[in-house]
């Protein structure tokens, strides 16, 4: 049969551009993140990313090849994305039971049951992430002091576990604290944006997310429409509840390098599977995270609202790309 | 900042493997396969019969009906039969095969060297010329270029385009022609614009042929109305709606012909097959072909007759190489893989590419991850992903809300996919079924 | 505690309650009058929705049929006569009936006969494969084996047989909608009268080559020598295009043509073994199908 020659429709050329390298071009944008959560964190962090990766991997193959008895994709890369985002929402000193119950959640209820990646409606490593901050609530928001910050915040309240300055601000509003006054007790935005900041493994550093952006943007892993849609209409929303009552609403930067912000609009917010497909989609897709965001923040129960968000939105992203069509070709009749 | 086209595209390497080499005469072989059928629209109707004796240039079928065009005999000789035979159709048609003995032009033929470069002929006249030399589009529509021509009343045609582009990869025929032949190529361009009367004429190339920018830049100076534009690298700059966005930035309306935004477009191939029509009275019988591969010793540029068979090219080329993959009838994006080597070169034939085994394998087809890849390369703002599963599913009506048939095939959208979906199997499939419906709507 | 509750039964009730009243009332108002005998005729048919009869599905047919005078144009395929004899008494009219049908290939190119020529590496449909190229054979008329006929029938009988790559009619099975017929780009099924026992000969060849090159691409292809259609007693057998046709109308399955043909390209099948008679290539296959069913019937056939 080889020495046949072939006959295929065209084309005949292939970019050469598969799913693994796409898949491991977003786990090395997340590298730089890992590491500042490594340095503020040390053993712990990645200890956690460690668990989350290996369980999710392990799930995505026993689940393939003994439930679903089909071809084991493990290697395509997906379920290490999965499990290194789902261990950057996750504190650093989660035990390691919890983290595998979050990686089958993610595995196996967010992505598998549905048929496997491309299926998904719903971000895997989100899904996981919210059973788990609604089924252990303590353990998901008891963060530790990151290593080498020591600013007043952390020591006023219970030793071990830093509350993420999100926390502290909804604490303090809730107290009838104005704005002003809890910032005082917060470190610098330049400390918040390098990662001196209680949180999640991985929201800590948003410099190296941005890094981690600024890659993905140059090697065309993800185009610039979610992410900055998601930052911007956050800033512009926050920015006008700001202005209207400066001492009840933190202003607009605060919201945006604090928390999971950064890492959801770049890394949460941009998996392909469950965003739209057109630029356009993706945009409003990207506003009605970003508002989403903000309404819970302000006016929810929680102190955070990307995850939820997220998820959302996920839920319309069907809707989005059967209605949100690319400007076709001769479309837009320039003929002037 | 160079011109382009405003949406999508992708940009191949380009393995111009034979740009360097100048243009050679092919020996004709001692048989010749004519398919009647290689042209766009009816196929035409032979007039000679076996045991017929013919002469170069002289027609032997003539065009049938309205979309349709002259064939001519490439070489003096005898007509063996009229059977059919396997074309690059991949299927049997009929065609007219030729017993070679000699190369005896017919007296018509101007033979002279000399470019004569002015032309005082009627727009009438020309067209009729074109249409009696049988000339189709030669880039690879083989649409006829009569037809082109005769611009629909109402209708005025402001700019003539000429298509220099050349935006396969691997492909030179064109590259080749306007580095050797520019002075006719620039009269055929002129003889267009004359009739089709137009007020300017642009010329279109992409900015990796420099030289051929330059050669016909100068020329060009002779002509007021013309004007020579390099365009920045960008497959598929070649189709027709992209070049006239790259060049004036109008879009060709959904289901529109360029006519409706004023232009008609033009391969530089078809511009100098007018010039030896109208000025030196050769109808079309022999073209340019690029004969080319990575595994291939000698890749270079031929004027090959018309119906001589793809192996005699090849074998001229440095014979099949030992790990020869897929044959292939054009540039790797477009062209049509071909079965057999004794498959005639026809007009439309602008290349012959040969990949190696390696090159020539798909990949296993895995599960999209929606990663809009190929939504953001579709050069018509189409949904790629969407099409293909609608297609699968024969789900015709959504096929065609969502503008199936404005995909010109360009093939970005599978050469992207990182799953390596066969998206453009899928889409041609519906685009022929809706198609269908169409046509069976109108009736 | 008990009065939220109360409060929560009572108000969902009224809700209830209210819808119900509405939708009821809309119900009564929009309320499409159709004929009755459109529902009882759409009960007497098959339900196989396979759009064989020329319609999208059964009720559509059904309509279809309560409206036209004489079941001009009408035929439910699956359901066959006897359907067609309940619908006629539903409506009170004459039943028009058909002989059965059934489907065969007209195609018996397996791979030990047909030499492979290239290697396709499309997407592995038949429609695709088709509209690029004459197939993977030198012969451009046969099958191509992806098996588009067996992902469209509806009623599980065709199955791809692996050694031959041709498709197997499962003749119990097939109720000759026609699905196969209009799946098949190279137009290979056709769907012929049924004769006593599923005994059938036909000429499993569409090839229009002249008679050497169709020899060439395939040993068991019709080379158009025109033997069977001298021998045939009763004009079944026309020639036209390089290629032999048995008209199953005319054809009394006298079996007289089949050892003329120098190809072995008209199968017959069904029949009990002839004495000297070298067997016909289909009969000895043994059909691979994971449900069992195909081979079983095929053995049926012969034994009876």
């Amino acid at each position: 049969m080889n020495k046949l020659i072939t006959v295929a429709p065209s084309p005949h050329i292939h970019s050469g551009l598969s799913v693994q390298k796409l898949m491991y071009g977003v786990i090395i944008a997340m590298i730089p993140a890992l590491l500042v959560s490594i340095a503020f964190y040390g053993i712990g962090a990645i200890a956690v990313t460690l668990i989350s990766i290996v369980s999710c991997v392990s799930f995505e193959f026993l689940i393939q090849k003994f439930i679903l008895n089909s071809q084991v994709r493990i290697s395509d890369g997906s379920a290490i994305v999965t499990g290194m985002l789902l261990a950057f929402n996750l504190p650093s000193n989660l035990p390691w039971w919890i983290i595998l119950i979050g990686a089958m959640v993610s595995i196996g209820i967010g992505k598998m049951t549905f048929g496997g990646l491309g299926n998904n409606p719903f971000n895997p490593a989100l899904v996981g992430r919210v059973f788990l901050l609604l089924s252990f609530p303590v353990q998901m928001t008891s963060y530790p002091v990151p290593k080498g910050v020591s600013t007043p915040y952390i020591s006023n309240i219970e030793g071990f576990t830093g509350p993420t300055p999100l926390g502290i601000l909804k604490e303090g509003l809730k107290n009838g604290t104005p704005v002003s006054d809890v910032m005082k007790e917060l470190p610098s935005y330049l400390d918040l944006f390098i990662g001196k900041l209680g949180g999640s493994l991985g929201e800590i550093a948003g410099a190296a997310l941005v890094i981690g952006m600024i890659f993905m943007l140059l090697r065309k892993i993800i185009t610039w429409h979610i992410p900055v849609s998601i930052i911007l209409s956050v800033y512009v929303f926050t920015g006008i509840l700001h202005l209207a009552q400066p001492s009840q609403y933190a202003d607009p930067l605060f919201h945006i390098i604090t928390g999971g912000l950064l890492l959801g609009a770049i890394f949460m917010a941009t998996d392909y599977v469950t965003s739209p497909m057109t630029p356009a989609g993706m945009i409003i897709y990207g506003v009605g995270i970003g508002i989403i965001t903000v309404l819970i923040r302000v006016f929810g129960a929680y102190p955070e609202g990307v995850s939820f968000a997220i998820l959302i939105m996920n839920g319309f992203v069907p809707l989005i790309n059967r209605y949100i069509k690319p400007v076709r070709f001769g479309e837009e009749v320039s003929n002037g | 900042m160079l011109k382009t086209f405003a949406k999508g595209g992708v940009h191949p390497s380009e393995n111009k493997l034979s740009a360097a080499e100048p243009i050679n005469d092919l020996p004709i072989p001692p048989v010749i396969t004519i398919p009647l059928g290689m042209h766009l629209g009816v196929a035409a109707k032979p007039i000679v019969q076996k045991g017929d004796e013919v002469k170069t240039g002289q027609l032997i079928a003539q065009g049938n009906g309205l979309v349709s065009a002259n064939i001519h005999s490439s070489v003096s000789g005898k007509v063996l039969k009229i059977d059919k035979a396997l074309d690059a159709s991949g299927y049997k048609h009929d065609s007219v095969i030729i017993q070679v003995d000699g190369d005896e032009w017919l007296e018509t033929i101007d033979l002279s060297k000399e470019i004569s470069d002015t032309c005082t002929l009627s727009s009438k006249d020309i067209i009729q010329k074109i249409n009696d030399a049988g000339i189709v589009g030669l880039g690879g529509a083989t649409f006829p270029s009569h037809v082109k021509l005769s611009v629909p009343r109402g209708k005025k045609a402001k700019y003539l385009i000429i298509n220099g582009v050349e935006c396969e990869p691997y492909l030179t025929s064109d590259h080749a022609l306007m580095l050797s032949k520019g002075e006719e190529l620039l009269t055929g361009i002129s003889i267009l614009s004359r009739a089709l009367r137009a007020e300017k004429t642009l010329i279109g190339i992409e900015d990796n042929k420099p030289d051929a920018i330059e050669n016909l830049r100068k020329i060009a100076g002779k002509y007021n109305d013309i004007s020579v534009h390099a365009l920045k690298v960008k497959y598929p700059q070649g189709g027709e709606k992209q070049l006239i966005k790259a060049l004036i930035n109008r879009e060709v309306p959904s289901g529109g012909l360029p006519v409706d935004v004023g232009t008609v477009v033009f391969n530089v191939g078809t511009a100098f097959a007018v010039y030896e029509a109208v000025q030196k009275n050769k109808p079309l019988f022999e073209r340019i072909v690029t004969v080319t591969g990575k595994s291939l010793s000698k890749p270079s540029n031929f004027r090959v007759r018309i119906g001589t068979p793809v192996k005699d090219l090849i074998e001229a080329a440095g014979g099949l190489p030992e790990d020869t993959g897929k044959i292939i009838n054009g540039g790797p994006m477009m062209g049509k893989a071909i079965s057999a080597m004794d498959i005639s070169v026809v007009k439309g034939t602008s290349g012959i590419l040969i990949l190696n085994k390696n090159e020539s394998r798909r990949k296993p087809s895995e599960p999209c991850i929606r990663c809009s890849k190929c939504i953001s390369v579709c050069p018509m703002g189409l949904e790629p992903y969407l099409l293909m599963t609608l297609s699968e599913k024969s789900l015709h009506e959504r096929l065609e809300r969502d503008k199936v048939m404005d995909c010109n095939e360009c093939g970005s959208c599978s050469y992207i996919c990182p799953s390596n979906r066969p998206l453009l199997d899928y889409i041609r499939l519906g685009k022929s079924n809706v198609g269908k419906i169409i046509r069976m709507r109108k009736k | 505690m008990n009065t939220v509750i109360l409060y929560t039964i009572l108000s969902l009730s009224g809700l209830g309650a209210t819808a119900a009243i509405v939708l009821f009332f809309v119900a009564q108002k929009f309320r499409v009058k159709e004929d009755p005998r459109i529902d009882e005729v759409e009960e007497a048919l098959p339900s196989a929705n396979c759009g064989g009869c020329g319609f999208p599905g059964c009720r559509n047919f059904a309509e279809a049929c309560v409206k036209s005078d004489d079941f001009e144009g009408l035929y439910c395929p699956v359901g066959g006569n006897e359907t067609m004899r309940s619908v006629a008494k539903i409506l009170g009219r004459d039943a028009v009936e058909q002989d059965p049908r059934v489907a065969v290939l007209r195609c018996n190119g397996s791979c030990d006969v047909r030499p492979q020529t290239t290697y396709y590496d499309g997407t592995a449909t038949c429609v695709i494969a088709s509209a690029l190229y004459g197939g993977d054979t030198d012969c451009q008329y046969g099958c191509l084996g992806f098996g588009d006929c067996v992902e469209v029938c509806n009623f599980d009988a065709l199955a791809m047989d692996l050694t031959t790559g041709l498709p197997v009619v499962n003749d119990v099975n097939c109720t000759a909608c026609g699905a196969c017929v209009k799946a098949c780009p190279k137009d290979l099924f056709e769907l012929r009268k049924r004769a006593k026992k599923d005994r059938k000969i036909y000429v499993a060849c569409r090839n229009e080559d002249k008679g050497g090159i169709a020899k060439k691409s395939c040993e068991v292809a019709c080379i158009g020598c025109s033997k069977c259609f001298k021998v045939c007693p009763f004009e079944a057998i026309t020639m036209e295009n390089n290629l032999a046709f048995i008209d199953a109308d005319k054809c009394k399955l006298c079996r007289k043509c089949v050892p003329e043909c120098p190809t072995n390209s008209i199968l017959e099948i069904g029949f009990p073994p002839r004495k000297e008679k070298v067997e016909v290539a289909t009969e000895e296959k043994k059909v691979k199908d994971p449900n069992g069913t195909v081979s079983e019937e095929i053995i049926k056939n012969k034994e009876e």
